[in-house]
């Protein structure tokens, strides 16, 4: 897997998202305003002063991207994390010991899934605070469940190997047997899976923001952003546009990746 | 017309090979290869896996597997070149003139589709024949391959016949188009020995009687003597020798080629009994997967400590079955297990670390017996820190003393399994199950997945290391060369049940009961002429009971 050879979009998607991360950590710096400070009229349009102009309230467009950029990401990136090692703990689990265990958290699973999501979220959301810790929760949770049904498929076909059964002969734990044996063989296509989730969870945590449940005004984040100045539209102001592009560009960037990622596992499985 | 049906001259194919993290680059798979072949004749092509022999038979096709390019040379049947034929008149040439018979019938033939549909639609799309003419060849075909009630058998579907069966009606449909070449590719590899001597004595029968031209690919060079008239040995792509069956076969020129010859030839004197305590003892065992039918039945076995009991049987006897009894995968329904005197926990849960050093087992198939993300080091090395705690540079030294042990050395420490060989993967594997100085090792069918000359090469390597760790194997095979070759007792096992058990030289010299009578004379012999001498001998004995 060399960088040097991968195709071009896989490149620039992997600049774009490097610029994303750079801004996202460095925010604070960057940011010209604070996130929540009035600092002109309404929906100025761009200027010297104003690069991206400013929102619904006055607010500095720029420095709300810059802020919305790193809420946005930071809590996308720790759900992802928190679905990821539960998902993949739970999922591999239930492939390894197989029997009762496999159908009491497949079904629970199922369960978890015959609801859809964004209802889920939005009926646990209203009744539970919302801060950062219950929204990087509910969507951790929620997300697993996907993370499971992937974990578990590959695990199975993995588990099935004389390799595997060689270790169990040997009286190896289950612990070993998942970190050692099966990992190691699914890690590619599960990065892959990875990024993909990760662009999911900020679409998801936009779509929270937008219905008012996701991050918390004053604090600036790309959904609540969109539906901030989803009203200038009708006045024929571009303001909801350019967190809806940032969103846009992050998926097509992520979707880069993971394609060529996944176009490198299946050139392995071929060798 | 031309003296020979077909010309192959200085045919050359190459593929690209694609790693990641490297530029495409060509290998060349076939390397200016000639041959002629007559009507009516066989011509034997015979190697090791990677020879290029199945390339070289679908090239007269005019087909490359994905990859694969025909860069040079000629292919001439009837005066025609076959490489130049494009479109209609490939479409001719395929399946009309040559046609193709694959290794997995089972995997040939589509199962949503009667038998009679699928061997008779090339004939009749061609337009050779009608479809109740095509039918009634096809009964003919049937006939002659000796298929079980010919006039009703192509109404089954592929699943409703056995896998014997479904080779030869392979062999109908490639015949049904009465092509001038047929190409057989490894056609009885995937088929018990038993059932290997009917397809043989039909394929061989069914060439003379319709006199076509074929070209037989095998690895196994005792298989390819009874139906070839020439043999061509291959070796990476090149020809290494090319000569008449007998000259092949008496008169090995090449060292490759003798060395071909002599396979099997590995022989062991079996060590006699003891009075001591048998190592491992099977006591009236028996084993079901489902609860209803049992897969094995009252099996009785005894294995002394340092000897070699081999467990003899065709696919379906049960004796994998065995094998997973006794490493505690599948808890037997009836009967007990001993081990070293004392009496083994069924469960392999319940088994404590000491049972699971002392009892290691070697799989088939090592490709996916190792785990890929794994080095050689790292597999070698966990069973010692496993079992004894070896760390650093303790488990080191004794890695690279079990990498000598099976004469590959310190050199492959690093290496990943993508980065071995076959035979060199087996021996990691024989390493892996030794690293733990077991006192029996399970050996599930060690050689099955290699070629001939690497199976000789692991069996030595086994007996080597049998007589320096006084290990002792329970030796799981259908093999009875490798039988002959490395056991002290063998136990026969036909459908779940024990045929007969006892010493070597007991078991090979007859009397024999029934079935070991016919196992025993089923093996391909490296001589001419032992196929019409078997088949003979079947029908006396059918005819004097």
């Amino acid at each position: 897997m060399r960088l040097a050879r991968a195709p071009l979009t896989a490149k620039l998607g992997l600049i774009i998202i490097l610029f994303y991360i750079l801004v996202a950590l460095f925010g604070p710096f960057l940011a010209p305003h604070k996130q929540s400070d009035v600092v002109g009229s309404v929906w100025q349009p761009i200027s010297k002063e104003f690069p991206l102009g400013t929102d619904n309230v006055g607010r500095d467009i720029l420095s709300r991207m810059i802020y919305g950029t790193r809420t946005t990401l930071f809590i996308a990136f720790i759900a992802t994390c928190l679905s990821f090692s539960w998902g993949i703990l739970t999922g591999f689990f239930a492939a390894v010991s197989g029997g009762w265990i496999d159908q009491i958290l497949s079904r629970w699973v199922d369960l978890l899934m015959a609801f859809p999501t964004l209802i889920f979220a939005l009926v646990v959301l209203s009744i539970v605070p919302i801060n950062m810790t219950t929204l990087i929760l509910v969507m951790a949770i929620l997300d697993s469940t996907r993370v499971f049904r992937i974990a578990r498929a590959l695990a199975a076909d993995t588990v099935v190997m004389d390799f595997v059964e060689a270790a169990r002969l040997r009286g190896e734990g289950t612990l070993w047997i998942i970190f050692r044996e099966i990992l190691p063989n699914t890690l590619t296509p599960l990065v892959a899976e990875y990024g993909l989730r990760f662009s999911f969870a900020v679409l998801f945590l936009s779509s929270l923001s937008f219905l008012g449940l996701g991050v918390q005004p004053p604090a600036a984040d790309w959904g609540g952003m969109v539906r901030d100045n989803s009203l200038g539209i009708t006045f024929g102001i571009a303001a909801s546009l350019i967190p809806a592009a940032a969103l846009a560009i992050l998926t097509v960037s992520v979707n880069f990746v993971v394609d060529w990622l996944l176009d490198q596992t299946s050139s392995l499985r071929n060798q | 017309m031309a003296e020979h049906l077909l010309t192959v001259k200085d045919l050359e194919i190459k593929a690209k090979v694609h790693r990641p993290g490297e530029k495409p680059f060509d290998v060349t798979l076939v390397d200016k290869v000639s041959f002629q072949l007559k009507k009516g004749k066989v011509l034997g092509l015979i190697g090791e896996s990677g020879a290029g022999k199945s390339t070289i038979g679908l090239a007269t096709l005019a087909y490359g597997r994905f990859g694969c390019t025909i860069t040079g040379g000629q292919i001439i049947l009837h005066d025609n070149n076959v490489l130049s034929y494009e479109g209609e008149a490939l479409r001719e040439h395929r399946g009309g003139r040559v046609s193709y018979v694959a290794q997995s019938a089972a995997a040939a033939f589509n199962p949503a589709h009667k038998l009679d549909e699928q061997i008779t639609e090339v004939a009749i799309n061609k337009g050779a024949m009608s479809r109740s003419e095509a039918v009634a060849y096809a009964k003919l075909l049937y006939k002659k391959l000796g298929l079980p009630n010919p006039d009703r058998f192509g109404r089954r579907y592929p699943h409703q016949v056995s896998g014997g069966q479904l080779q030869r009606a392979m062999t109908a449909m490639a015949l049904a188009s009465k092509p001038d070449l047929i190409v057989f590719d490894e056609p009885t590899t995937a088929l018990d020995v038993t059932t290997q001597i009917d397809v043989l004595a039909a394929i061989k029968e069914a060439i003379h009687e319709f006199n076509t031209a074929a070209l037989y690919i095998s690895h196994d060079l005792a298989v390819v003597g009874q139906v070839a008239d020439d043999i061509m040995v291959l070796r990476h792509g090149k020809m290494v020798e090319y000569g008449t069956t007998e000259q092949i076969l008496y008169k090995p020129q090449q060292d490759y080629t003798k060395q071909l010859v002599a396979v099997r030839s590995v022989y062991k004197e079996e060590k006699p009994r003891t009075k001591e305590e048998p190592l491992l003892r099977l006591e009236k065992v028996t084993a079901s997967y489902d609860g209803k039918v049992n897969v094995v039945q009252d099996l009785s076995i005894e294995l002394e400590a340092g000897h070699t009991l081999a467990v003899v049987g065709e696919s379906g006897s049960g004796k994998s079955t065995a094998a997973r009894i006794i490493m505690g995968l599948l808890p037997p329904l009836q009967g007990k297990i001993y081990f070293e005197g004392k009496e083994l926990t069924p469960r392999l849960k319940e088994r404590d670390k000491e049972i699971k050093r002392k009892i290691r087992m070697i799989y088939q198939m090592p490709d996916v017996a190792l785990n890929p993300r794994h080095t050689v080091r790292d597999t070698i090395g966990r069973p010692l820190t496993f079992f004894f705690g070896l760390q650093g540079k303790e488990r080191e030294h004794r890695v690279v003393e079990l990498l000598d042990q099976i004469e590959m050395g310190a050199d492959y420490l690093n290496r990943f399994p993508a980065e071995l060989s076959g035979g060199q993967k087996q021996r990691v594997c024989i390493a892996r199950a030794l690293a733990s100085n077991p006192e029996l090792v399970i050996c599930d069918e060690v050689t099955s997945a290699l070629d001939p000359l690497v199976a000789d090469g692991i069996l030595k390597l086994l007996m080597r290391l049998q007589e320096e760790t006084k290990v002792a194997y329970l030796f799981i095979t259908h093999d009875i060369a490798t039988v002959r070759a490395i056991s002290d007792s063998i136990a026969v096992m036909y459908q779940g049940k024990l045929v007969e058990v006892g010493q070597k030289s007991k078991i090979l010299s007859p009397p024999h009961p029934a079935y070991t009578e016919l196992l025993l004379s089923s093996v391909p012999e490296m001589r001419m002429g032992w196929l019409e001498e078997a088949i003979s001998n079947r029908k006396m004995a059918a005819a004097g009971n």
